[in-house]
């Protein structure tokens, strides 16, 4: 049977080190089984995330070959076996232990959010819909909150706008609210201010990390950012305000 | 002794899938303080992995049908072992339950008027089941969760709970140890609901979620409460066989509702070769009448392969054994065929499976527009459980409640696809709500010390024992050998021989379990969770042995090559398990209860 060595990141809490482990490759292996395998014969306390192994709930979110990956949609054999495949923890959340970070911050984000509200029912108590008007709203809810597009994004990675941008999954999250059909709410003002989504200079790593597909920049981002530009920052609007004498909104 | 935090809740929740969830909002909302806990992340649990759809009588499709046609079709699914309250509740409620989803923000797929649509699934008379695509349990958890974490519930991500705690006769509380600290927490509770879905981690090969490992059955029993059913484990017919990586993942029964269709080597439909007499009437006597159904003639009758599950699977097996199986001893699940029927059928496929296509694309390099899939049954959901009254979700332990796969009577003897999410929710709100009620008539709860004591020290027992050298043996290497041991022994085809044996290893497994020592530290040690989670998994599998040993007949999802027909007598009875005096598991029967002569008429009605 072939073999392939893993560089795996141990320790706790920041730090650690990589340990170097081979394994056994069975076919259509994918890297969330060396690590269980790894963990079944040679470091029973690896600490590693993981849930469905399908694809389905996006926790075994890791850094593969520098890569953010799911490991159970990551075959090994892609990754190529001529060399060691690294296998890190995402970087842009606080470090647990292992391949295990603290996605916390995350929940407490949306929790921010101005919820769900609906318009009102139709008389016999429920709503129509056109399927041609819940297609684009439903391309953001197939997200799996895996949050490699938050682990990607160098306005959280790198300078670290954990107060102030609410990063890809969340203005997905906040597309999917603003092009509900049924949704009442206005969160064009909190997107400007508190979820920060100017900070977006749409380099697209996003998009190109997420295991679902999802069109981040192009389908939820850019149309965020023309519906604030449209409501903040629209000359004509703004001279139509002046001359009425009403408040700009935002 | 050991340190712990203290937390106190009127309603304490564990396990936040559908079930968990439902239940804690409808708690808050009776203004009771709500906590949650939960294994994993929120948004994470196995109700994550739900494709087809939610069964709803809601008539979007097809106006003949309703809450009585549910009723019938949910209680012959279930060969009548089911508990028809809880059957009848079910029905009833929900449709309701479907539409309040919507209110919270579920985008599901629309019919041509705007409506929720409905798709067929196997033992549903009509089109029944509401769907996005097939990600249907992601959108109904995240509807929940989005709604729930604006209700002022207060949520434990990564908390294991060990073990029950009482007062009494009681339920007063739980041990939990935080994964990520590894530090223990005791928790004050005036009510409990467990809503930790299923077992199927027991097993080998199974569709199921790593956190699927019976904690809530375990929990239960170990509490004095009756498991009822535990030989009814569902083996659903279709999970992938190939690569070895991706045996079990499960493959949606959607895939046969959009005109999926089964064969063996030789290219037979082998399903049309043996129809159960329960359901002749209702299913088509050729191809072509079964194409018909799948694409809405309201006279045509359902193709075979949309049969119960428990009848798909052992087709497949049977085929197998019978050296007519697909290259990796499944059978052959093809779609692609429907480019005869329909001219842009790759694109249909796409947009009907999108995740069967992906999943077989990523994991097997198969095209499913183009090629068919190989299948096998894969350890799916577990029928039995915590019994229940019907009304109130309460346990047979007061204070103790439970909904969802951990719960036990809707279902019978097999349940039927889309029925899960359903239950998840009518019963979910229904534990939620009578669980708040109960809370509020409760007075103030006590827990013994010594007990927390015993907990504690139990909960270090593995770690304690690495200085020894005793054993040496890992949790894992015990895990495999009991999935191994239930796979071969108490899986689809049963009999007394290999039962008796499985649970004589299982006293041999429960001594090496309690032998297992894991190295490292407290903090998120995968190993020390595995070791604590094996007493759970041992319950489960003795639990399903004895059940299996005593019902000497087959029916549903329990098949005994020693007695293969259908035996009326069993027909009328349920087997319970329970913790007796002494510490040992014992085995009842209680009579099923009898169902009123208006819902027999209903299901004469039905045919």
């Amino acid at each position: 049977m072939d073999k392939a060595t893993f560089k795996i990141w141990r320790g706790h809490a920041g730090d650690g080190a990589f340990e170097t482990f081979e394994t056994d490759v069975w076919h259509g292996m994918v890297v969330l089984d060396a690590v269980r395998a790894i963990q079944a014969e040679q470091a029973p306390d690896l600490g590693v995330r993981w849930n469905c192994k399908a694809g389905k709930c996006g926790s075994c979110s890791a850094e593969v070959n520098g890569m953010p990956r799911l490991m159970c949609m990551t075959r090994v054999r892609e990754m190529g076996m001529d060399k060691p495949i690294t296998i890190e923890p995402l970087h842009t959340f606080p470090h647990v232990r292992d391949l295990v970070t603290d996605v916390s911050w995350n929940f407490d984000v949306k929790k921010r959010i101005k919820p769900f509200t609906p318009a009102p029912r139709d008389a016999d108590g429920s709503w129509t819909m056109a399927q041609s008007d819940v297609v684009r709203p439903q391309e953001f809810r197939k997200c799996i909150e895996c949050f490699l597009c938050q682990d990607v994004c160098h306005v959280l990675r790198d300078h670290r706008r954990y107060d102030d941008f609410v990063g890809p999954r969340y203005l997905v999250h906040l597309a999917q609210l603003e092009m509900h059909p049924l949704d009442t709410g206005d969160r064009l003002d909190e997107l400007r201010t508190e979820h920060g989504v100017g900070y977006c200079n749409i380099t697209k790593c996003c998009t190109k990390v997420c295991p679902e597909g999802i069109t981040i920049t192009d389908n939820a981002i850019i149309p965020l950012k023309e519906r604030v530009v449209d409501r903040a920052y629209d000359p004509l609007r703004k001279l139509v305000q002046i001359v009425t004498k009403k408040p700009a909104r935002s | 002794m050991a340190s712990y935090e203290r937390r106190s809740f009127d309603v304490l929740v564990i396990g936040a899938g559908g079930a968990g969830l439902r239940a804690c909002i409808e708690a808050a909302a009776a203004g009771v303080t709500v906590g949650l806990i939960t294994k994993t992340l929120l948004g994470k649990a196995h109700t994550v992995m739900a494709e087809g759809g939610i069964a709803a009588a809601l008539a979007n499709v097809d106006e003949r049908d309703s809450w009585k046609v549910h009723f019938a079709d949910t209680m012959r699914g279930g060969q009548y072992l089911n508990n028809w309250r809880m059957a009848e509740l079910h029905a009833q409620q929900s449709p309701d339950r479907v539409r309040e989803l919507e209110a919270w923000g579920a985008l599901m797929d629309r019919t041509d008027r705007g409506k929720i649509l409905q798709r067929n699934f196997g033992g549903h008379a009509y089109p029944r089941l509401a769907h996005v695509g097939d990600r249907t349990g992601l959108e109904l958890i995240r509807t929940l969760q989005d709604h729930g974490v604006h209700q002022g519930i207060e949520v434990f991500n990564e908390y294991t709970v060990t073990r029950l705690l009482k007062d009494g006769g009681r339920v007063s509380g739980c041990f939990a140890y935080d994964r990520n600290k590894g530090s223990f927490i005791v928790f004050e509770a005036k009510a409990l609901i467990l809503a930790t879905g299923g077992v199927g981690r027991a097993y080998r090969i199974t569709s199921n979620s790593w956190e699927c490992t019976g904690d809530g059955h375990s929990l239960a029993y170990e509490a004095g409460a009756d498991l009822i059913d535990m030989e009814f484990i569902q083996f659903h017919p279709t999970g992938m066989v190939w690569p070895p990586s991706a045996e079990g993942i499960l493959v949606t029964e959607g895939v046969r509702g959009e005109g999926g269709v089964l064969r063996n080597s030789e290219g037979r439909r082998f399903m049309f070769d043996d129809i159960p007499p329960l359901y002749r009437d209702q299913t088509a006597d050729t191809e072509e009448e079964g194409w018909r159904y799948v694409i809405g003639d309201r006279d045509a009758r359902r193709p075979p392969e949309l049969l119960t599950r428990d009848h798909v699977a052992r087709c497949i097996l049977r085929e197998v054994r019978e050296g007519r199986g697909s290259p990796h001893g499944g059978a052959f699940l093809d779609i692609s065929w429907i480019r005869e029927k329909i001219p842009s059928s790759e694109e249909h496929i796409r947009r009907k499976l999108p995740s069967m296509y992906h999943q077989f694309m990523q994991l097997a390099n198969v095209d499913i527009t183009k090629e068919p899939m190989e299948v096998g049954p894969t350890t799916h959901y577990v029928m039995g459980g915590v019994r229940v009254d019907a009304d109130t979700q309460m346990s047979t332990v007061e204070g103790l409640f439970a909904a969802g796969e951990v719960a036990a009577g809707l279902h019978g003897a097999n349940r039927l696809g889309g029925n899960s999410l359903s239950d998840l929710l009518v019963f979910g709100k229904l534990a939620g709500e009578h669980a708040a009620d109960f809370a509020k008539r409760r007075g103030t709860v006590s827990l013994d010390e010594g007990e927390i004591d015993l907990a504690a020290r139990e909960a270090l027992a593995p770690l304690d024992r690495r200085g020894e050298g005793v054993g040496g043996e890992g949790p894992y290497q015990v895990q495999f050998a009991l999935q191994d041991l239930l796979q071969e022994k108490v899986g689809i085809v049963r009999d007394a021989e290999r039962v008796t044996a499985a649970l004589h290893e299982i006293q041999g497994l429960k001594a090496r379990a309690s032998g297992v020592a894991v190295n490292g530290s407290r903090e998120y040690n995968p190993g020390w969770h595995t070791a604590l989670d094996l007493k759970h998994m041992l319950v489960i599998g003795e639990a399903a042995a004895r059940a299996a040993l005593t019902r000497t007949e087959s029916r549903g999802a329990h098949t005994r090559d020693d007695h293969p027909g259908k035996d009326p007598e069993w027909g009328k009875k349920n087997v319970v398990v329970r913790r007796s005096s002494t510490g040992e598991m014992e085995v009842d029967t209680i009579p099923c209860p009898v169902i009123p002569e208006h819902l027999q008429q209903i299901i004469r009605e039905q045919g």
